[in-house]
Parts: C-alpha cells; sequence; structure tokens
C-alpha cells in the first residue's frame, strides 16, 4: 500500500511524501512597514504627545478607581481632585498630537480605540492601585518628575503643548504638596505605616528608571521644539525624592531590576485589563454618540 | 442628591424631653418672623434632634450615593463623560463633608455619625440601595434623583437652621448642574442608536417609582410632619413635593420621548397636576428596613473602605500628634 499523501500537519505541510513549497511571508503579507506597535513611530512629536497623555490618562484612571473607597473623606476628595486633573491634561495633550497627526483622530479616538501595545504610558502608571501606600508612593514618585518636566516643557516654542504643560504643571505643584505631605504621614506615623509605605517603595522603586526613557523620539522633539529630554531631570528627580523620604524617616531603596518598555508599548499584564474595563462600553457601540 | 428623611420606629420612642414654655414660646416666635437659628441659639431638645437625625441622614446619603455612581467612573464611555462624572462623585463628597460639618454645629461628631452608618444604625435614602446597571442608570439618576433631590432642596434651603439653610444654598447650585448633565446624558442616548434608546427606556422604567419614593412615605404615614413644618424644618409636606416632582418631571420625558411606567398618570385640569397611581410602599419600607437590591454590598464597601483605611487614619493621628510634641503613641519609627 502506497504511503498516506495527506500530510500531518494539512497546513503547513509537515509529514508529507514531498517537501512543502515555501511561500515567502513578505508576498502573502506585502511588505513590512513599522506598524504603531513596533517601535519605530512615523512622527516623533505625536509619540512624544501620547507618551505625556498616557501616562496621565492610566494614572488618573488609577486613582479614580479610589473614588468613594478612600481610607478618609477628604481623600475621596483629593484623589478625584487629582485623577480629574491629570485625565483633563491627558485629553490637552491628545488634543495635541491629534491635530499634529492631522488624520482625524480625536482624544477619545486614542483614549478607547487603542489597545494595550499601542498605548506609551511607563508601566509605573499602570501598576494596580494596591493599598493607600502604593498610591501615594506611585502618586508620590511619578509626581515629583512631572513637576520640573513639565515646567521645562511649558517653555517649549509649539504653543498648544507649551500651554497645555503649563497649566499641566501648575496643577502637579499641588499633586506634589499632596502626595509629600502623605508619604511624610505614613513614614513618620505607626510602625505600621513606616513599614507599609517603606514596602510600597521599594515595591516600585524599579519601575522609576523607566521615567528616565529617552530615545529618538525624544531627541527629534527636542531638537524640533526645544522640549526638555527627560534624562536631564533625574538628578533634581533623586534630589526632589530623597528629601522627603529622609524627612518621612524611610531610606531610598535600591533597584535590583529596571524593567522597562512602556514607552514601547511592552507593558505589564495590568494595562489590558484595566482598558478591557475602560474601552469595554465605548467599544460595545461602535459609532455611537455619548 | 437626597430625599426626605425617614423617621424609624426607634426615633419615635425616644422620650420627648419637658422644655420651659418660655423657652418654647420665644423660639417659636423667632421662626414665626422668618429668622434663623444659630448653632449657639437656644433650641428645644427635640428641634436639635430632628435636625440632626435630617441632617446627618442627609450627610449619609451622599457617602453612599457615590457608590452606585461610581460604578460607572471606570466604564464611562468617553473622556467628557468621564471627567464630568468624577466631577459629580467628587461634588456628593463635598457635600457629604460640608454637611457633617454642618451637623457638628449640633454638637455631634463627625466619627459618631459614621460609626452609626457603618454599624447600620442610621438612614440613608433608599435610592442608593439599587444597582446602577447601565450607562444610562448614570444619566437616569442626574435627572431623576438629583432632580427630586433639588425639589427638596430648594425648599431645605430657606429652613429654619441656619448652616443647614446656607449648606443647601451651596449644595443646590451644584445639584443643578448634576441634573443638568444627567438630563443631558438622556436626551443624547434618547437620539442615539436602538440599542442606546433600550437603554434608557429600561432605566427610566427601573428609576422612575424609586425616585418618587425619595420624598418619603404619604403624609397620613407620617406623623412627626407637623412638628417638622411649625419649626420650619420641613416647609412642604411629603406628598407636595413628590407632586411638584412629578409635575416638572412628565413634560422633560415627553421632550426627550422615554415613556414613564405608570399605566395611570394623566393630567387633571382642574388640579393642574399629573396624577400618577399607587406607589408600592412594602418596596420602600423593605428597602428602607434592609433588605433593598444592594442595602447589604454598600453598607460592606463602607465599611471595607473604613476597615482597609484604619492604618491611614492612624498614621495621621500619630504624626500629627508627634507635630505638636505631644508623646509619641505606638513607638518612635525612627529605628525602623
Amino acid at each position: 500500500m502506497a504511503p498516506d499523501a495527506t500530510p500531518d500537519e494539512p497546513e503547513t505541510g509537515a509529514g508529507a511524501p514531498v517537501a512543502p513549497r515555501i511561500v515567502p511571508v513578505t508576498t502573502t503579507l506585502g511588505p513590512l512597514r513599522p506598524t504603531a506597535t513596533s517601535g519605530q513611530p512615523a512622527d516623533a512629536f505625536v509619540e512624544y504627545c501620547l507618551r505625556l497623555a498616557d501616562d496621565r490618562l492610566v494614572l488618573g484612571h488609577r486613582l479614580s478607581e479610589w473614588c468613594g473607597h478612600a481610607p478618609i473623606l477628604e481623600e475621596d476628595i483629593a484623589l478625584a481632585n487629582i485623577a480629574l486633573d491629570l485625565i483633563g491634561q491627558a485629553e490637552a495633550f491628545f488634543s495635541v498630537a491629534a491635530e499634529a497627526e492631522g488624520r482625524g483622530r480625536t482624544p477619545d479616538d486614542f483614549a478607547y480605540f487603542r489597545d494595550d501595545v499601542a498605548f506609551r504610558n511607563a508601566m509605573l502608571c499602570e501598576l494596580p492601585n494596591g493599598d493607600f501606600g502604593v498610591t501615594i508612593a506611585r502618586q508620590f514618585l511619578w509626581t515629583a518628575l512631572q513637576v520640573p518636566f513639565t515646567k521645562a516643557l511649558s517653555a517649549a516654542s509649539h504653543a498648544q503643548l507649551a500651554g497645555a504643560a503649563a497649566k499641566a504643571h501648575k496643577e502637579h505643584v499641588y499633586h506634589l504638596r499632596h502626595a509629600a505631605d502623605w508619604v511624610l504621614k505614613l513614614g513618620d506615623g505607626t510602625p505600621e505605616s513606616h513599614a507599609r509605605v517603606q514596602a510600597a517603595l521599594d515595591g516600585l522603586w524599579p519601575y522609576t528608571d523607566e521615567l528616565f526613557y529617552a530615545d529618538g523620539v525624544d531627541a527629534a522633539v527636542a531638537a524640533l521644539v526645544g522640549a526638555p529630554v527627560v534624562t536631564a531631570l533625574r538628578e533634581d528627580w533623586a534630589r526632589t525624592v530623597e528629601a522627603v523620604l529622609r524627612q518621612a524617616t524611610l531610606s531610598v531603596p535600591v533597584a535590583d531590576w529596571t524593567p522597562a518598555g512602556g514607552r514601547l508599548g511592552r507593558h505589564t499584564e495590568h494595562l489590558g485589563h484595566m482598558l478591557a474595563e475602560m474601552q469595554s462600553l465605548a467599544r460595545a457601540h461602535p459609532g455611537a454618540q455619548w | 442628591m437626597y430625599g426626605a428623611n425617614v423617621e424609624t420606629a426607634a426615633d419615635r420612642k425616644a422620650p420627648a424631653p419637658v422644655e420651659d414654655p418660655a423657652l418654647l414660646a420665644e423660639f417659636q416666635a423667632r421662626i414665626d418672623r422668618g429668622e434663623s437659628i444659630e448653632p449657639k441659639d437656644w433650641m428645644p431638645a427635640r428641634y436639635r434632634r430632628q435636625l440632626v437625625r435630617m441632617m446627618s441622614q442627609h450627610a449619609h446619603s451622599e457617602i453612599v450615593g457615590m457608590l452606585p455612581e461610581g460604578n460607572w467612573i471606570t466604564r464611562a464611555p468617553n473622556l467628557r463623560r468621564k471627567m464630568a462624572l468624577i466631577a459629580k462623585v467628587q461634588d456628593e463628597a463635598g457635600h457629604g463633608h460640608y454637611i457633617y460639618c454642618g451637623t457638628e454645629t449640633l454638637g455631634v461628631s463627625r466619627d459618631e455619625l459614621v460609626d452609626d452608618l457603618l454599624a447600620g444604625r442610621a438612614k440613608y435614602s433608599q435610592i442608593f440601595n439599587y444597582p446602577t446597571l447601565t450607562w444610562a442608570d448614570i444619566g437616569v439618576i442626574g435627572w431623576f434623583v438629583d432632580g427630586a433631590a433639588i425639589v427638596n432642596q430648594t425648599v431645605l434651603a430657606k429652613a429654619s437652621y441656619g448652616p443647614y439653610a446656607r449648606a443647601m444654598i451651596r449644595i443646590c447650585k451644584e445639584e443643578n448642574f448634576h441634573k443638568r448633565q444627567g438630563f443631558e446624558i438622556c436626551a443624547v442616548l434618547s437620539q442615539g442608536t436602538d440599542a442606546q434608546r433600550e437603554m434608557l427606556q429600561d432605566a427610566v422604567n427601573r428609576w422612575w417609582w424609586p425616585s418618587l419614593m425619595m420624598f418619603g412615605p404619604s403624609d397620613t404615614d407620617s406623623p412627626n410632619s407637623r412638628d417638622l413644618l411649625a419649626w420650619r424644618i420641613k416647609r412642604f409636606t411629603n406628598d407636595e413635593l413628590r407632586q411638584r416632582f412629578v409635575n416638572l418631571t412628565v413634560p422633560q420625558a415627553q421632550a426627550i420621548g422615554v415613556r414613564l411606567p405608570d399605566p395611570d398618570l394623566r393630567y387633571d385640569a382642574d388640579t393642574q397636576n399629573w396624577v400618577f397611581g399607587e406607589i408600592d410602599w412594602a418596596e420602600f419600607w423593605a428597602v428602607v428596613n434592609g433588605n433593598g437590591p444592594c442595602n447589604r454590598e454598600r453598607l460592606a464597601a463602607r465599611n471595607k473602605a473604613h476597615a482597609d483605611g484604619a492604618w491611614v487614619r492612624q498614621a495621621a493621628t500619630a504624626y500629627a500628634a508627634k507635630r505638636a510634641g505631644a508623646p509619641r503613641d505606638g513607638g518612635s519609627t525612627a529605628a525602623a
């Protein structure tokens, strides 16, 4: 009896008596181009704005999850307020991106109709809220950079970008005061609060390295409109953070690993779940007005 | 957002203190002249008790009310709606805070009131024991629930107790904004896809009757109404306010083409009122007495937030004590 001519795996031809014909992938898919997720952005300026906006949208969303569940009524109010500021800032930076991109996308399209791999936020922003200590530590570490960063960005030569940054800067000054105040209270409060906030800082610290990630996007936008390159602000950030931690009787953690990838769309698993919730209604009714 | 306060059997059983008739007469005369009563003024014990009950129920309602609406913050369908909803829920927190402070002027601390709420001893508006199932609920809550609250609070803004009346003026301004944004959500949905219109009608069907119940029991079942009216704690009866709400709301429903789920609803040309059907008071009392769809979850959520936050509040207290130079509480953390 002749051997069975049917291959073991019909799709690949494996196990067939004749070697399968190899079809180059380019003839089936067309020429390969950089995609939105391949880390080769077509437009550095748009990319730069999305990084700013996504940090704010994602972190603002996280803070909004506290609404109604905070440790004290004053914090329900404060965290909601900061969430509101951050989402408002995100919308402003999305608008700058949308106009620069010129493809008719709106801030809502950026927020609701991109998948996690297209998001450009630092991973620190997407990490789950944890206890109040984690939320405060995350907020403090991120905001301590935003204060000098938005100040520098407000001097950029792109009027709309600089304007959004200047408004954000005013808000971040208050946000930093709020977060630093709580780092002090928790660090120098009770043994339990000290231990909790120290553990939070230790766990989040490795993710701060990514806040200083810079690549060709930053260099291009610095050359284009005089926007700051974040690496130049690292010492400034460290001084602010270390001074507050010292005063709060907390120790400055040491990073034993430095996860990165958020700026190129390589995120933690948490972001997908967050977006699944955030985008669910908008995506369930494509084209609907709200 | 808040409806009428509910007096429970326990409230009614509290002994009525004997007041000096001369002081009582002078007090009543001040009320009748339209003067406002301020925290340091003499007031009958029962007046104080009624106000504490009413104001604390109002404050608790704002706090518990954050939960059903907060349920949609993370799923709001666009950035504008997301921000408006966060701002609204934040306003509710602010109202709660403001009214708790107002209640403190009557000699009751916020901690005591919060303890009562968490232990299930205090009442809050029954409306917040219903679930928010779709986005349309967020619109309908703004339209009906905040609309009902405005009807109530506009008259409370002229109530006799100064701190409460003044709080109401500020709160009403914000509630008006909430109602507008809620009605706008509904108006947009009513012009939307079939699915959106269905979502809206379903939400209206679910929230209409509970919203009418927000004004509290019928006057015939509200034995203290007479005293409350005489002291200008209340200015209209529950039924009068409920009727005003219905009269305001029916034309709004007609304007956006939604049906109100009441086959008996009809316009009476003589009284110029929209006459509505029978309210299911059994449902009202079931919800008030703890057996609404979400009573247990709401209370559990508040208790969890409070318990999870205990270490944070302790830290803040300990830190403040250290700054004030008071003896350290719980040992030094410097060596940790």
